[in-house]
């Protein structure tokens, strides 16, 4: 196993030196990155604000079920009655229907509070992340839907599939302590 | 009394901050006055514990400290076998390959360019690890804990030697590999190693069918060409070639001293063992005297070449970088050439950004490209050259050894040497002759 020869001849000597200029030049990446590391992971996530709501982080994602979910920011929802988030645009009646509801899977929950505010939750079993809620919120009401990576789903691609086929760049890298970059709430 | 409070209340928080408030508000926020409705908070499920990553970087360490010490203290195939096994499950399945040694090459040169991304410390730990082990006991993480070697390793049924030329001409397909994910990583563009990581979508059971289907090949191809991605593809496997050639320590394939009964000279499916040389004979040397010479020569003119073909290639490459094919995209949009318009450039005009500076921060990112294809191109150019000269050079060898650099520290050798059937007193030592 060992090397036996320790004769000190030229080959061996530039060897030696070659071997420990490695080692040294480890060390010096170890110390480089070492300046500035992190010691908490990096996750991927979805910028709100930059994305424009196509849908592709329903397509892109290595699972077979997406790990970017619909997120409903309940701080900022109108609680409105015809939901534009909810309902087809040319819903003709405001009832439960498939017929009239915008997600694919319906996997958004209408709940009557009080007149004439009703709540809207996201089923994550269901949502398949296609945004199509996210457009409709966006165009007619307050944003409170959007899409966000769901951690305990996501398994954290050293390259995620969907942040190469983001157009917008709206996906990034974030410290893991603070995984997600919901919307601002600006009321009071 | 209590909702007339409320609206008071709310109009005079409205009031005050309505000249804070940004963005879209079409419908204010209810106050339910008639029930007692508490408005909710969306749920964030945390990630992956932070604990869990260490674990792994000590997972690793142990791997690589016990794959050295079975390779080349125990030499004993078999417990090597069950460690490749283990790392299979659970750096492959189990963690779902992801960081792997092989990728985390590429955050440590993002991070080196980019100023503002600092690389998680498991993903240097990941990248360094294997480096220093291999510096002291030569390729044992590609042995037995690398889990896309791992996955490799299990399939080989039937192993076929590639002839000498074919190896060495594909292994320079490694080489490309690298600095083109170097150059990639470094620009910011793309992790293109694991992009096209043929096995990941087996490791983690779903993915793209392009990628299945590229690992089903390779693995395919393995059954009978041993380690594929790891001998002509891994860039990973460039750098510990080269380290592993300056090993302390290393395998050889008999115990104590190799008696020539040439047993083992086909016994290395990856074709990483060398035969005893005697000198050249006369001719033969004379003619590679002056081809070396030729070389040396060519050398320069080989990097000058390469880098010169590298960074006139930069108008493919840097389509590789997202705000250049957006900057191209705009320009074909500007100029008329295109009526069709695609996500990126809309979402783009939506910003407000101005164009000339998207055409600057492009032009600036093919300005980087250039310079990095001289680089990469040189690299090339001078992998080609030193290959060439390494050809012609002869290294004198009494004893069957494995080649440094390409010995994958697999132990499968040991068992057809005789001596080591003496050393584990399989059989007696015959004095005298063998």
């Amino acid at each position: 196993m060992a090397e036996n020869n320790k004769v000190i001849n030229r080959r061996n000597f530039l060897r030696d030196g070659l071997w420990g200029g490695c080692l040294a030049a480890l060390g010096v990446v170890a110390g480089a990155s070492a300046r500035k590391n992190r010691k908490n992971d990096l996750v991927w996530q979805i910028d709100p604000y930059k994305c424009i709501a196509c849908d592709r982080c329903a397509t892109f994602c290595v699972l077979e079920d997406s790990a970017v979910k619909c997120v409903q920011l309940y701080a900022i929802c109108g609680y409105c009655d015809f939901c534009p988030g909810y309902f087809e645009l040319g819903a003709t009646v405001l009832e439960t229907g498939a017929e009239n509801e915008l997600c694919p899977t319906g996997a958004i929950k209408r709940t009557f509070v009080e007149e004439p505010y009703y709540e809207y939750d996201i089923d994550e079993a269901l949502c398949i992340g296609c945004a199509k809620c996210v457009k409709g919120c966006a165009a007619f009401g307050n944003g409170s839907l959007f899409l966000q990576v769901r951690h305990d789903r996501c398994l954290n691609c050293n390259e995620c599939s969907i942040a190469v086929a983001c157009p917008t760049g709206a996906f990034k890298r974030v410290p893991a302590d603070e995984p997600y970059l919901l919307k601002k709430v600006d009321h009071a | 009394m209590r909702p007339l409070r409320n609206i008071l209340l709310g109009l005079a928080v409205s009031l005050i901050l309505s000249g804070a408030t940004t963005g879209v508000e079409r419908f204010p926020p209810p106050d339910f006055t008639e029930t007692d409705h508490v408005i909710p908070s969306p749920t964030s499920p945390g990630p992956r514990q932070d604990v869990y990553e260490y674990i792994d970087a000590v997972v690793l360490l142990v791997a690589l400290g016990l794959a050295s010490y079975l390779v080349l203290k125990k030499r004993n195939r078999r417990a090597i076998l069950t460690l490749t096994v283990f790392s299979l499950l659970y750096f492959g399945f189990w963690r779902k390959g992801c960081v792997c040694s092989i990728g985390a090459l590429q955050n440590i040169v993002f991070s080196i360019f980019d100023p503002d991304y600092a690389v998680p410390i498991v993903v240097v730990v990941f990248f360094l690890l294997p480096l220093i082990f291999t510096l002291f006991f030569g390729r044992t993480f590609c042995a037995a804990v690398c889990p896309l070697g791992a996955i490799q390793d299990l399939v080989l049924a039937r192993p076929v030697s590639v002839p000498v030329w074919a190896e060495n001409g594909l292994r320079l397909l490694a080489y490309v590999y690298l600095a083109l994910a170097v150059l990639f990583a470094a620009t910011g563009s793309a992790f293109v190693i694991c992009r096209y990581d043929p096995f990941i979508s087996i490791f983690r059971l779903s993915g793209s069918l392009n990628i299945l289907i590229l690992g089903g090949c390779l693995l395919l191809i393995g059954m009978f060409v041993g380690r594929p991605y790891c001998r002509f593809l891994c860039p990973y496997g460039v750098i510990l070639r080269q380290l592993s050639r300056l090993s302390k320590w290393r395998v050889t394939i008999t115990p104590d001293e190799c008696i020539q009964c040439r047993l083992c000279e086909d016994s290395c499916p990856f074709g990483a063992i060398r035969k005893p040389a005697v000198q050249w004979p006369a001719q033969e040397y004379y003619v590679a005297k002056k081809r070396l010479a030729l070389l040396l020569l060519l050398l320069p003119v080989l990097v000058f070449f390469g880098g010169w073909a590298g960074s006139g290639l930069k108008g493919v490459t840097s389509k590789a970088h997202e705000t250049v094919r957006l900057a191209e995209q705009i320009y074909l949009e500007e100029t008329g050439q295109t009526e069709e318009v695609t996500d990126a450039s809309t979402g783009f005009r939506a910003t407000g950004q101005q164009i000339k500076e998207l055409y600057e921060q492009a032009s600036n990112i093919r300005a980087k490209f250039e310079f990095g294809g001289w680089i990469l191109g040189g690299f090339i150019g001078l992998v080609i050259g030193l290959k060439l000269i390494g050809l012609s050079v002869w290294r004198q060898r009494t004893d069957y050894e494995t080649d440094r650099a390409g010995c994958l520290a697999c132990g499968r050798c040991y068992k057809y040497c005789p001596r080591e059937h003496v050393r584990l007193k399989k059989m007696k030592e015959v004095a005298g002759k063998w």
